[in-house]
């Protein structure tokens, strides 16, 4: 249930001991009777990695004229609700109304650098910085008003933007406390924080503020920018990865197309620049039809691409190694699985956006990239210029799921804004080349062997597991942004980005004395970066298919074999919670349930997750009529935000598993639209439930990926149990039930 | 450049737009409204959808030549003129029905159109009217939720 403020507020000021009586519902002032405050405790744990660069309050908060506050976070929204969740925080810990808080998300020059909103960090990085510092703000104002009232602190009431003495008239705002100054001190432990009993926001099903715009249609994304005389601009994609521009003939363009303003042609990079977006979208199909391209070479056949990967695959790395896997108490005992996942897109449903205009010194660049300072970085390699004179505002774009195209259209867009100066220009991708050139999430596969105990338990586990890197993200290599490879002065890729995604959650959480995990490392033929939840929904996918195919060898039931497995309590409380709220089910001949479990990163937050499906045994149609959700990312900052991504990741993640796989052949990517890379629609969709189990003395951990890594296997599980098919290589697919 | 009369949200609009410009850009390019979204060019998302004639239909594909006198009704022009939401809206930010809310537009003006030829729709029959539409970010039981809560407020007032 969600609570809104204006209807709700009385009650749960009361709720948690606020004193409600007469209590003015548009601001506050001390008149009545005095609110009792919270008390606090010190927090001595460590900072957040955001505050290593970011050490003071006022990098993350200032006070305004008129007393209320700006936090500023270097996250970008992404859909995820971080705003709102970040908004709680801080007025929590500076005892606010939530309307006395302003969110400025990442902008060059003013926010924190906090690297990508990537990883489910944004939470236990960004929103407890912020939190850190209210708190220490919160101090510091205490300290001031002792002063400027001439009473001790143990004697002043904070609360909704005020502070005065408990038996004084006077109340001053924040900003007349700090004389316009801001608060500069080192944010440092112990910090006094709000004790979590105390709390009036955090943990409840706070509504975001932005889906009123939403539904108002103000302009809150990328896309709906509009400054005066900005112009619209296509890229001509070369038609394939390796392909060069070999001619171009332009000639006629004008007048084929209306309102043309410039051609850029730099090297087999082409962008053209009209005045109204629809003339572009023309002109560059004008230009297609008018340029030839060098071939650029097949990519492997599809049907072998897994045997491809696996020759081309680098000497394994062992990544884990505890005890001995070479012991074998029986052969017999032993088991072994492969499983496979094909390359996935990332299906934002906005295409990639960025809007540029250099003023002669600054290139301004506005952008729904996840990360602003790195992109920044390679933008200044890219266009050799100082990092300083590029200026990057982030705005939201259409959810997007990992490293997209948002970086890309950037640095399409500020080349073209440096061919054309004092210009806003704004790039728009099309469908077909969101499609064709995104950054897809790797195909991976995994083989697992496994021996069972005289007792059923499970001695001895190995994974091996190939992939390709699983960040290609923007930084100091230019050559991470697509442009860079088709300038005149092409750059290429200096190294092979972030290869721990691929092998994350290979190593079960699972009590196994003797277990080895070796990654095989590949550098595969189509683009690949971060795609949610990176490595761990194929590692998952597998170890949790594998758990079921165990259990079923040792003679045990699939939940009670995991809990046996199991000594975290946390964990055991998700699968046990599991069980419960999907337990009632009766099921009909052809449906099937199944579990799976994961603990993301087997540092964070825990999920177990049930799907009940149909299998039509004629056809092979595989139906997810209800999907469960039983999850625990300790300390929640917002219920209605977890579950919202909860909610979302499951069906997901359940999309990718029966219906997902980029496609390809010869030299050209067939998956270019939404007819030929299918996604799940509306009568798709199963029923989903989530319960959250919340633990406020726990550390808030990000919820993003949570569900995504146990989806997989859960589905694959129950269609086993409905179908008697145990699927090892996805899409589970009806082609692939029959066969 | 050709001018076109569209009748938009209740009133009249003269534009300039080149015969086979599709609606949608007329709408973001020349009115500069931004409900409608790009989101595919192939009328297979259902961000860009809009009411003509009462009915939800994608803009991204038909062009402008082709409106004629039709009544178009984007997401700008369904709240009343005091500001009111339409219950679509309203019980759209009731379910917190959204995560990134690019789709919303489709979402919205697609349930529209649905409630305005079966004021009490199905699960089934509100996951059949918004087939076309896609949301990446998974917030379809969400959606549902808010179509009936959007029937229930309809129904009562």
């Amino acid at each position: 249930m969600i609570e809104f403020q204006k209807t709700t507020r009385r009650n749960f000021l009361k709720n948690i001991g606020y004193i409600s009586v007469g209590f003015p519902l548009l601001g506050f002032s001390f008149k009545e009777q005095d609110p009792v405050i919270a008390s606090r405790v010190p927090s001595e744990g460590n900072l957040p990695g955001s505050m290593r660069n970011a050490g003071t309050v006022n990098a993350w908060l200032h006070v305004l004229e008129d007393g209320r506050v700006l936090v500023f976070s270097g996250k970008v929204e992404l859909g995820q609700g971080i705003r709102m969740a970040i908004c709680q925080v801080a007025a929590e810990e500076l005892d606010l109304e939530l309307d006395q808080v302003e969110v400025h998300l990442a902008e060059t020059g003013l926010t924190p650098d906090e690297g990508y909103t990537a990883g489910s960090g944004s939470v236990p990085n960004s929103a407890m910085s912020v939190r850190y510092a209210a708190a220490t703000a919160r101090k510091k104002l205490l300290e001031l008003a002792s002063k400027k009232l001439n009473a001790p602190e143990s004697d002043l009431i904070l609360f909704n933007g005020l502070v005065k003495s408990k038996n004084g008239n006077q109340s001053l705002n924040f900003a007349e406390l700090l004389d316009g100054a801001q608060i500069d001190m080192e944010v440092s432990t112990p910090i006094p924080v709000k004790v979590k009993s105390g709390y009036r926001y955090v943990g409840k099903a706070l509504p975001r503020k932005d889906i009123p715009k939403m539904v108002r249609a103000e302009s809150i994304y990328l896309q709906d920018l509009r400054f005066p005389g900005m112009l619209h601009a296509r890229v001509l994609r070369p038609s394939g990865y390796q392909s060069k521009l070999l001619k171009l003939d332009d000639t006629g363009l004008g007048s084929a197309v209306s309102g043309l303003i410039k051609t850029v042609i730099n090297g087999s990079f082409v962008g053209v620049i009209t005045e109204r977006e629809y003339e572009a979208i023309k002109a560059v199909e004008y230009l297609r039809r008018r340029s030839e391209w060098s071939q650029s070479p097949a990519f492997p056949n599809q049907e072998n691409l897994y045997s491809h990967l696996k020759e081309i695959a680098d000497k394994p790395q062992k990544v884990r190694n505890k005890g001995n896997v070479e012991l074998s108490q029986s052969q017999n005992t032993r088991y072994k699985a492969r499983y496979t996942k094909p390359y996935l897109t990332h299906g934002s449903i906005g295409p990639g956006c960025g809007i540029a205009m250099f003023d002669g010194e600054i290139l301004h660049i506005w952008s729904h990239s996840q990360g602003i300072y790195p992109m920044r970085r390679a933008i200044s390699g890219m266009l050799k210029m100082e990092e300083e004179k590029i200026h990057i505002v982030s705005v939201p774009g259409a959810g997007c799921f990992g490293h997209s195209t948002a970086d890309d259209a950037a640095a399409d867009a500020a080349i073209l804004a440096m061919a054309l100066p004092e210009k806003h220009i704004r790039v728009q991708w099309s469908r077909e080349d969101e499609h064709i050139w995104e950054p897809y999430g790797s195909a991976m596969m995994m083989e697992l062997e496994a021996e069972l105990d005289n007792n059923g338990k499970i001695n001895t586990w190995i994974s091996n597991v190939w992939t390709d890197t699983h960040s290609m993200r923007p930084d100091s290599d230019p050559a991470t942004l697509l442009d860079t490879r088709y300038l005149e002065s092409p750059m290429q890729l200096k190294g092979r980005g972030y290869l721990g995604g691929g092998h994350r959650n290979a190593d079960p959480y699972y009590s196994i004395p003797n277990m080895q995990v070796n990654a095989h490392f590949f550098d595969g033929p189509l683009r690949v970066s971060s795609l949610r939840s990176l490595g761990a929904y194929t590692t998952i996918f597998s170890i949790e298919s594998f758990m079921d195919e165990l259990a079923e060898k040792a003679g045990k039931d699939p939940i009670e074999f995991r809990l046996a497995h199991l000594d975290d309590p946390r964990a055991i409380d998700v699968i046990k919670k599991i069980k419960e709220i999907s337990s009632n089910q009766k099921l009909k001949n052809g449906e099937g349930i199944g579990y799976a479990f994961s603990r993301y990163k087997n540092t964070t937050a825990y999920a177990a997750i049930a799907a009940k499906v149909t299998v039509d045994k004629d056809t092979g149609t595989i139906k997810v009529l209800n999907m469960w959700a039983a999850v625990d990312v300790g300390e929640i900052i917002n219920m209605d935000g977890i579950i919202n991504q909860m909610e979302g990741g499951m069906i997901q993640a359940a999309s990718w598993t029966l219906k997902e796989q980029v496609t390809f052949e010869g030299n050209k990517i067939t998956s270019e639209d939404w007819g030929s890379y299918p996604i799940f629609r509306f009568p798709e969709i199963p029923e989903v439930e989530v319960v959250m189990i919340n633990r406020p003395e726990e550390g808030a951990e990000g919820g993003g990926e949570v569900s995504m890594p146990p989806t997989g296997a859960a589905i694959a599980n129950a269609v086993y149990r409905a179908s008697g098919k145990r699927l090892y290589d996805l899409p589970i697919t009806p082609e692939k039930i029959l066969g | 450049m050709p001018k076109y009369q569209i009748h938009i949200n209740g009133s009249t609009k003269t534009v300039d737009a080149e015969p086979d410009t599709p609606i949608l850009y007329v709408l973001r390019d020349n009115l500069e409204l931004n409900g409608a979204k790009f989101g595919c060019g192939l009328s297979q998302c259902g961000a860009c959808m809009i009411l003509i004639n009462g009915k939800a239909s994608t803009s991204c594909i038909r062009p402008i030549s082709s409106v004629g006198d039709a009544e178009i009704l984007t997401l700008e022009g369904l709240a009343e003129k005091n500001g009111k939401l339409h219950a679509v809206q309203e019980a759209f930010v009731q379910e917190q029905a959204a995560q990134c809310g690019y789709c919303l537009n489709g979402m919205v003006m697609a349930s529209v159109g649905l409630l305005k030829s079966n004021p009490n729709p199905s699960d089934q029959e509100i996951k059949e009217a918004l087939r076309l539409n896609l949301c990446r970010c998974s917030a379809h039981s969400r959606i549902i939720k808010a179509v009936k809560r959007a029937a229930k407020i309809q129904a009562g007032s």
